[in-house]
């Protein structure tokens, strides 16, 4: 663990030094460099306000009426039937739509039933084996303007799909007591 | 599709809300989900401008090219059509390191560019085909050690907070390798489709 958290510590302010070191030896501008660079950044993070808030005003509007649990409720049974613990299914559901409100719920889920437990433990993997599909294609073609996105989002669940899946035999069959 | 997903999500929430007289919640909902995407959108601003701003030194003094003419033999195959040199596998590489490490932050900045990188190539306001595979390598999630998770489990008292770091890597690796499958196939329907 000790390493772990030495390496995430050291590891953003090494990428620092290294770049600006390796610059500094060529003789580049290393300041007016950042500033040019650091200009894109702002136009960027204004261009997708609008894709952002579009997207997260339709995902809390699903949320908050109450549609997403109703949605999970009814699926229940097939999950039952399928040996997926109904306590994961917020989890799975959420993930590809709102990245915080997965993490809530997965700090939740440890809360509830312990980080140890059959649950905390494939939460933790579930939260850390997918990715807001929803949040990276909104960001990620909103920031381009791609107004055809193609294959893009289908490719994109079916891989969530797939990450909750494996992430349940992959914890069912390491852990397994 | 994003289209439909996205009016429908609003639809449907409207109309549950309508049966089941959670209105109050939704007209809370679209007025605080709007300021918090305002927040979210000006918080970007400060990752963006650090590493779009410490990436164009990286650029200009070689190492993005140097990182991916190691990785090269990997990625030159994961998107055939980027010309080998073309910055845009650069970017890509970064970004995918940035996730690797569980950099959040700094894999989005990296991300945007390798996008705009990949508009340059193809030139129009379709997703081109090697858009599509990095989006979907992204999505399927590429953290080796997912630091957040961790935290949360210290948090809760864990006995050992890191012991899904090994299933999480087998998991993100088989996830995305069926990912970067299903990402061909629909590659090659596409193709079959455009011919006939």
């Amino acid at each position: 663990m000790n390493t772990i958290t030495l390496i995430s510590a050291w590891i953003i302010p090494s990428m620092v030094m290294i770049v600006l070191i390796t610059a500094t030896v060529k003789k580049l501008p290393t300041y007016e460099l950042f500033v040019e660079g650091g200009k894109e950044g702002v136009k960027t993070a204004i261009s997708l306000l609008p894709f952002l808030l579009g997207m997260i005003v339709s995902i809390a509007i699903f949320r908050s009426s109450g549609a997403l649990d109703a949605f999970i409720t009814l699926l229940e049974p097939v999950l039952s039937f399928l040996g997926i613990p109904s306590e994961i299914a917020p989890l799975a559901f959420t993930r590809p739509i709102s990245g915080t409100a997965a993490l809530a719920i997965t700090a939740e889920l440890i809360k509830i039933y312990g980080p140890d437990s059959f649950i905390g433990r494939l939460a933790s993997t579930m939260q850390g084996s997918t990715d807001t599909t929803f949040y990276i294609i909104t960001v990620y073609f909103g920031a381009v303007g791609i107004h055809k996105m193609g294959d893009a989002l289908k490719v994109g669940l079916i891989a969530d799909f797939i990450g909750i899946i494996t992430s349940i035999i992959v914890v069912s069959i390491v852990f397994s007591q | 599709m994003v289209n439909y997903i996205w009016a429908g999500m609003s639809i449907i929430g409207i109309i549950y809300a309508m049966i089941n007289g959670t209105m109050d919640q939704v007209n809370e909902a679209i007025f605080s989900s709007a300021s918090e995407a305002v927040t979210l959108s000006i918080g970007l601003i400060s990752v963006l401008v650090f590493w779009l701003g410490l990436m164009r030194i990286a650029e200009k003094a070689g190492i993005l090219s140097k990182l991916s003419a190691f990785f090269k033999p990997l990625v030159t195959r994961l998107f055939p059509d980027i010309p080998k040199d073309h910055p845009a596998m650069g970017y890509i590489l970064s970004n995918f390191i940035a996730n690797l490490f569980g950099l959040g932050n700094a894999a989005t900045p990296m991300g945007i560019k390798a996008m705009k990188e990949m508009k340059l190539l193809s030139n129009s306001d379709k997703a081109s085909r090697s858009m599509i595979t990095f989006l979907v390598i992204n999505t399927s999630s590429l953290t080796l050690i997912p630091t957040t998770v961790i935290a949360i489990r210290m948090q809760y008292q864990s006995a050992a907070p890191t012991e899904i770091v090994g299933t999480t890597i087998i998991a993100t690796l088989i996830t995305t390798s069926f990912a970067i499958i299903i990402d061909r196939l629909f590659y090659l329907k596409r193709v079959s489709k455009n011919k006939k």
